[in-house]
């Protein structure tokens, strides 16, 4: 099920469509764009594909064909706090899918989902390289090496303390003004 | 225009790179050397840095900090050396340098003199004060060729490379004849290290034969094996050897134009090669007329999106051509017939890498390392259940043995080793009586496994074979792009049978079945994804097929690790009476409390991560793990607990 796009997104979509002429109109421009719309949409709504058919003069199965067939690509928005806990040889060697289940359960959310109030997604990857420290999973931009189902637990802790803090600190502001 | 030769050019260059240098060594005070690639990161290096910054800055501490790349030991992350002149010790190498041990390291070393010698790994210098890190054999018996630099130079400043003679070989490279370079690169016979091990020198003088205008080299960094990141590794700590390689390919061959096609996934690597990229125009050693030899070449950075066939190298070029990532049938090979139609040179990175160490020192150095078959050095990122986990770069030749128990200091925890699994989801398993096997390309194809990415994943006795074939199998099943049948069904109906048996439910003939269907995917397939991808069960069933047995007619997991086929309880004998370790890190609450005030564990609710066994202090050692699950003694949960739930 897609989501209807929100009025900040419909802005950066118009950005991108004026954006396109800087991108070529050759067939191989299609990865490099749907990266591009990745990076500011942080996935691909089927208005992106959309655009992206129309300037390269393909149909939009084709470039649904590409897309899908690449991990990198998303078609859902992902949470604030995105999880990835990374499946390589040594990170399941070393109890990687126990990490994965704590994060589903803990979350509420199978795998591939987001959380309905879009606080976290979840999503399991192949090796991101730092074998050495496995279990690894990566929460927003931190990697966390080294991981157990306890941490599991005290980064989401952390996340929603770090979170009670800020709404604090805005309401504090709010009452001061 | 100016008449410059390039051995006046590349001297300017050097002289201010040698300037640099000499500034950044004499400038008062110690040197900081950090070393920031992705697993550094990982492990917390930028607040180590950034603990040593915010102590030099307090306390007015003369020092400075040098970025450099991965040296490799990743158990070691985050290290940092510390070369302080002042203080009359050498360079020291300090393992695990956490923000806490750097703040003291900046206070005691760096102002006081101490170095603290009960933190250190050695002294990365000769010196009569404290041993050196060469005495460790992981250092000893390591033989750097590509690797040489990833750790001690900069990988964002072009300059501590040119530094190290750095670009150096263009000079003679790019006056020569294109066919020299080639019967260089023939003579030294460095085989491809993308894994199947075909010689380079052959394919660049394919690709110099191909009649073509236009000419393309690609740099394979698309790294999809789950557990090796030399590749990443390389291109974080030392871009510009890479393009120092790729230089001299494009001149052998004849092209223009290059490509570094890297994952997307490494998204460092990305910004610090296209960083290299620039900074390598702007000195003229890329783009028009490098080096004032008239030679141009335009190398590009392409983003491959996480396609593990990619890695193939025709699919590679569908994936560049803007299409879905499907390999296609060879011959035509894409020396002949690549990118867009165009003559196309695809190397992996260690094997450009590996150019300029030949080029500037000869064929003749370079058969002097490893096999006469296999001659130079093989890169592994040996994980797993191993002491000194990380990259280790040896000669070829050197047992496996050798490599696991000598150079990464064996299984810790006093475990038995069990098996190395080389070569990633194409690779296999081999058991102990393989350890002998030195590694080179031949050798271990012969062994069953194969050199692949260089991925190689040490498992101990707690391991369990049938789950790890079963790994493999589920990784290629979800790459496998779809386009030969046996591929795509085949490996879906390993995966289902491996499922089964996993969970106990295996059945008489399985056995038969896996090894039947390895054997047509194997021959069914186009590429080496469905070619190799049985080979984890081909393997594991012919070695280890005991555990196979068990899992199937004894419901038993012998390596404990498929969860179905195992249960925790808590051995009363040894619990003691009024410690609450294993429930509080429960995340079920599984585990509940006696009416002794010992603990028991709810078999129903138990979720089997072994979170009790680890927080069970080491006195007690009650938590116990057992397969079948069956032999685990019930603990009746006491009436007055079992409502704590609802209150």
């Amino acid at each position: 099920m897609h989501q209807a796009l929100t009025a900040e997104e419909e802005l950066i979509l118009n950005n991108i469509r004026s954006r396109l002429s800087e991108f070529g109109k050759q067939r191989s421009r299609i990865i490099p764009l749907l990266q591009m719309i990745q990076e500011e949409m942080t996935y691909l709504p089927p208005a992106a594909i959309a655009i992206v058919a129309e300037h390269l003069e393909l149909s939009e199965s084709e470039v649904y064909g590409v897309a899908t067939f690449y991990n990198q690509f998303r078609f859902n928005p992902p949470g604030k706090h995105p999880i990835k806990v990374c499946m390589g040889t040594a990170c399941h060697v070393r109890g990687g899918d126990i990490i994965l289940e704590n994060f589903e359960r803990k979350l509420g959310i199978a795998e591939g989902e987001t959380t309905e109030d879009r606080e976290y997604s979840l999503e399991r990857v192949a090796c991101v390289g730092c074998c050495a420290l496995a279990p690894v999973a990566i929460v927003g931009d931190m990697v966390q090496g080294n991981m157990a189902p306890s941490k599991v637990e005290g980064i989401i802790t952390r996340i929603q303390i770090e979170n009670e803090v800020k709404e604090r600190e805005k309401r504090q502001k709010e009452s001061s003004e | 225009m100016n008449n410059q030769t390039p051995e006046q050019i590349y001297a300017a260059l050097y002289a201010e790179a040698e300037r640099r240098r000499n500034e950044f060594e004499n400038a008062p005070g110690a040197r900081i050397h950090i070393g920031l690639a992705t697993c550094g990161i990982a492990s917390g290096a930028l607040e180590t840095k950034a603990a040593f910054e915010e102590v030099i800055a307090l306390r007015n501490i003369e020092a400075r900090i040098h970025t450099v790349g991965c040296i490799g030991h990743c158990y070691a992350e985050p290290v940092v050396i510390i070369d302080h002149p002042d203080s009359g010790f050498p360079p020291i190498f300090y393992p695990n340098v956490t923000p806490g041990k750097a703040r003291m390291l900046a206070k005691l070393f760096l102002e006081e003199g101490d170095p603290r010698l009960e933190h250190i790994l050695g002294a990365t210098e000769e010196n009569d004060l404290i041993p050196t890190v060469n005495e460790f054999s992981r250092f000893n018996m390591e033989k750097r060729v590509v690797m040489e630099k990833c750790g001690h130079i900069d990988p964002e400043d072009i300059h501590d490379y040119i530094v190290e003679q750095g670009y150096s070989t263009l000079v003679k490279v790019l006056q020569n004849q294109p066919e020299e370079v080639i019967r260089e690169i023939e003579q030294s016979g460095l085989r491809g290290r993308g894994g199947a091990g075909f010689p380079t020198g052959k394919k660049w003088a394919f690709g110099r034969a191909g009649a073509a205008d236009e000419k393309i080299v690609i740099c394979n960094a698309d790294e999809g094996d789950p557990g090796a990141y030399m590749d990443r590794t390389i291109l974080e700590s030392n871009p510009h050897q890479v393009l120092e390689g790729m230089i001299a390919c494009a001149y052998a061959v004849g092209a223009h134009k290059a490509m570094v096609y890297v994952r997307a996934e490494y998204p460092l690597a990305v910004k610090i090669v296209t960083g290299a990229i620039a900074q390598a125009k702007e000195l003229g050693l890329l783009g028009k007329n490098i080096l004032g030899t008239g030679f141009d070449l335009d190398i590009d950075v392409f983003q491959g999106s996480g396609a593990f066939v990619c890695g193939e190298e025709t699919a590679l070029i569908r994936s560049v051509e803007g299409f879905r990532g499907m390999p296609r049938h060879r011959p035509p090979y894409p020396v002949e017939k690549g990118l867009y139609g165009l003559p196309t040179v695809i190397n992996n990175v260690k094997t450009l890498a590996s150019v300029p160490p030949i080029l500037s020192r000869g064929a003749s150095w370079y058969r002097t390392i490893g096999t006469p078959d296999s001659p130079g050095t093989a890169i592994f990122s040996v994980v797993g259940n191993i002491t000194h986990a990380g990259l280790v770069e040896i000669p070829m030749g050197v047992s496996l043995r050798t490599l696991i128990f000598d150079i990464c200091g064996g299984i810790p925890n006093k475990k038995k080793f069990k098996a190395v699994q080389i070569g990633g989801p194409s690779g296999g398993c081999l058991p102990e009586e393989f350890l002998d096997t030195p590694i080179d390309f031949d050798s271990l194809k012969g062994a069953g496994a194969m050199m692949g990415s260089g991925g190689m994943v040490v498992m101990d006795e707690d391991t369990c074979m049938v789950n790890v074939a079963r790994y493999f199998i589920e990784f290629t099943q979800n790459e496998s792009c779809g386009k030969c049948t046996f591929c795509r069904i085949g490996t879906r109906h390993l995966l289902a049978i491996l499922d089964r048996i996993t969970k106990g439910e295996g059945r008489e003939g399985d056995l038969e079945q896996l090894e039947r269907l390895s054997i047509d995917i194997k021959n069914g397939s186009l590429c080496g994804l469905g070619k190799t991808a049985p080979n984890p069960v081909l393997t594991s069933l012919k070695y280890f097929k005991d555990e196979y047995e068990a899992h199937i007619y004894e419901k038993r997991c012998p390596g404990m690790m498929c969860r179905p086929l195992t249960a925790f309880y808590i051995d009363l004998d040894k619990c003691a009476r009024g410690c609450d370790a294993c429930v509080g890190c429960c995340p079920v609450d599984a585990v509940f409390t006696t009416r002794n005030r010992k603990k028991g564990i709810d078999q129903v609710l138990c979720v089997k991560c072994g979170e009790c066994m680890v927080a069970c202090p080491p006195d007690y050692d009650a938590v116990v793990k057992i397969s079948p699950p069956e032999l685990a003694p019930i603990i009746e949960r006491p009436e007055e607990n079992k409502i704590k739930n609802t209150k």
